[in-house]
């Protein structure tokens, strides 16, 4: 070698490589970025041997890749469909990470008290058939609340995103109406309203419109300080959204949770349940030809579920429940 | 003719004319190059949108449902709203550029001229999400509080202006397109009449041509062409523009419009639209299945053919007006 900093360059770089000795790569949801950069920044610097990257492309591409076989694990806000697990060459099984929740913000200007509002009435809203703001669906539940008559502005996202398959997973549960016209997707049909780019977008829109709504994720209404409504919740009680009610909702649904998983907990049953909250999951190979690879992923999983949790609420995630940390501890073990 | 010098210089001839084809065969190759890149880029939008030309066909260039649950794709709400936006953007930003172009070259005193024409180049540089949130905290809160109500009580007798003034929708992303595509035409129209002989004003001012006379009937005539291609520049900008749109444009697949006599569709400006960028870019990555990912894979090649055709007609243009198609004045 005649160049002695390339020679150098090359002699780096072997040795970085022998220095990390398993690298991993993984893809998918964006909305649980921040905690998944934070983990394996952390667990790298508690085994230096093991490094993670992480691109955060979205639920859909993350699903594609771990399709294709591009990346080591996938991680999606919505669970994968039948028919997604069956195109896998290699199964996989369902993490839950940390929790969130989609509220409906919105700005009434000379509204002071927080809305209480009642699935009928979100649901009315976006579907059309309640308009203003005045509409006895809302003013029923609000008493001492002075409603305007103003025609209500709904704002929904216009990509394609997790935030929203979990609004209208919560509204086909509990509209039959929207199960039946609208349904349950990253992206739908919109019976009403105009669109925003994102939580930021929405969150732009809804600040900029007087007498609008909009729904985001809870993380970014905290971060914002955006007004949210109340919820009324299965058991009839108004919850506002926050990650104790959020990891209460895991709570109540984790008694009927299957044995995978790939389950929907928006809707609730349980006492202080936010009905709007749902898992995100890292979607892990059920089997790694690499023996190395293996053993490094189960740590860091058992890692996660222990002493990761308690990074959850500083950036704004609500964490897991214990009896669901107790049901993937054990599926950890299944993973060949 | 002395036969003796012929062979001489045919070796220089032909010695010129070894270096001639190597450098025909390097810029046809670059140039063939080219048209592959293309060719790949088309196979690959028609190859990995098969599974929505499938299920569709031609039906899809018809169809105006847009719904990702029950799979059912259409591309006419964003043809509708591609076209709209770009058309508006040129017919508010080509009069502005044009005008300012010809001050800058014509008028104003060389030293104003360069100043201005950096900070306008500057201007081209800027991204365009940068332009899309300037837009969205800037010009959204203006056109709902003040120009959308002027207009509704103004000109709301005309189908153009209907409905709510929210402040996002066809008018305002047309508003920021012709913002975005205005420093490309200024600077390119601006350069096309500088490169217009001295020798073409000076004959005019002899014959006893005003100023003013001289730029509109010589020198904007004269450099009509560069003028057009500047105007085709913006179009393509306008065509493609996704990031700035998509947070203007309200993101409804949806066209809304009237019909005049049940005849000639008219847009309603304020309403809100989608074009084909901004719903390529808002939702190709979390697009599931087979179908939905190719629908948005066949926008792509519609949006490529659309671009096709509009510069086509664009071209036919100018041939119908100036008689010279793309050959040099």
């Amino acid at each position: 070698m005649r160049n002695p900093i390339l020679t150098g360059a090359v002699l780096l770089a072997v040795g970085v490589s022998v220095a990390i000795a398993q690298s991993m790569n993984g893809a998918g949801a964006t909305f649980p970025s921040l905690i998944y950069q934070k983990w394996f920044d952390e667990y790298h610097k508690l085994n230096k041997d093991v490094q993670v990257n992480y691109q955060a492309v979205g639920s859909g591409a993350g699903v594609k890749q771990l399709t294709e076989g591009t990346v080591d694990f996938g991680a999606s806000d919505k669970p994968m469909t039948d028919a997604e697990l069956k195109a896998l060459k290699t199964p996989a099984f369902h993490f839950p990470t940390v929790m969130g929740a989609v509220v409906a913000t919105y700005n009434l200007p000379g509204v002071t008290k927080e809305l209480k509002l009642s699935p009928a009435a979100l649901a009315g809203i976006y579907m059309g058939t309640v308009t203003k703001w005045n509409d006895k669906l809302i003013s029923g539940d609000n008493p001492g609340v002075k409603l305007p008559g103003d025609e209500i502005v709904v704002v929904h996202r216009s990509d394609a995103s997790g935030t929203t398959f979990i609004f209208t997973d919560y509204m086909a549960k509990v509209s039959p109406d929207w199960q039946k016209k609208v349904g349950t997707n990253s992206a739908v049909s919109w019976p009403v309203g105009i669109g925003g780019q994102g939580n930021e977008g929405v969150t732009a829109l809804v600040k900029q419109t007087p007498s609008s709504i909009g729904y985001v994720e809870l993380a970014f209404a905290v971060k914002n300080n955006m007004g949210y409504a109340s919820l009324k919740n299965q058991a009839g009680e108004f919850v506002k959204p926050s990650f104790q009610s959020v990891t209460e909702a895991a709570a109540g649904a984790a008694a009927n949770m299957p044995a995978d998983f790939r389950v929907s907990i928006t809707n609730a049953p349980g006492k202080g349940s936010y009905p709007i909250s749902s898992f995100t999951w890292l979607l892990i190979p059920n089997h790694f030809a690499d023996a190395a690879k293996q053993k490094a992923i189960k740590a860091f999983l058992k890692w996660m579920l222990a002493d990761g949790q308690k990074y959850a609420t500083g950036l704004y995630y609500a964490p897991l429940p214990k009896t669901v940390i107790a049901k993937e501890l054990a599926q950890i073990d299944m993973i060949k | 003719m002395a036969t003796s010098t012929v062979p001489e210089t045919q070796t220089i001839r032909s010695k010129a004319k070894a270096g001639d084809l190597i450098a025909r065969f390097v810029v046809l190759a670059f140039a063939i190059l080219i048209l592959i890149l293309a060719i790949l880029a088309v196979g690959e939008l028609w190859r990995s949108s098969g599974p929505s030309r499938e299920k569709f066909g031609f039906g899809f260039l018809r169809s105006a449902a847009w719904n990702p649950v029950t799979e059912d794709f259409g591309a006419l709400p964003f043809i509708y709203g591609t076209i709209v936006t770009s058309v508006l953007a040129l017919v508010i930003s080509v009069p502005l550029s044009v005008g300012a172009a010809i001050f800058l070259s014509e008028l104003a005193p060389a030293g104003v001229s360069d100043a201005l024409t950096f900070l306008i180049e500057l201007l081209a540089a800027i991204p365009s999400v940068i332009y899309g949130l300037l837009a969205l905290f800037t010009i959204v809160p203006l056109m709902r509080t003040t120009i959308e109500p002027f207009l509704k009580t103004h000109f709301g007798f005309l189908p153009l202006f209907r409905g709510y003034a929210l402040g996002v929708g066809l008018l305002t992303a047309s508003i920021v397109l012709s913002i975005m595509t205005i420093p490309f035409i200024i600077s390119v129209s601006r350069e096309s009449l500088l490169a217009v002989p001295r020798e073409m004003r000076e004959a005019a001012l002899a014959l006893g041509a005003t100023r003013w006379e001289t730029t509109w009937q010589v020198v904007v005539p004269y450099a009509k062409l560069g003028i057009s291609g500047s105007i085709f520049l913006g179009l393509a900008r306008a065509l493609g523009e996704t990031m700035a749109v998509t947070m203007v444009i309200g993101n409804d697949p949806a066209i809304h419009g009237s019909l005049v006599y049940g005849l000639f569709p008219i847009p309603n400006l304020l309403a809100s639209g989608s074009t084909i960028a901004t719903v390529i870019a808002s939702q190709f990555s979390e697009a599931t299945g087979s179908v939905y990912p190719a629908s948005l894979v066949e926008l792509g090649l519609v949006l490529f053919l659309l671009t096709v055709i509009i510069n086509a007609f664009a071209r036919l243009m100018i041939v119908a007006t100036t008689g010279k198609g793309s050959k040099r004045p």
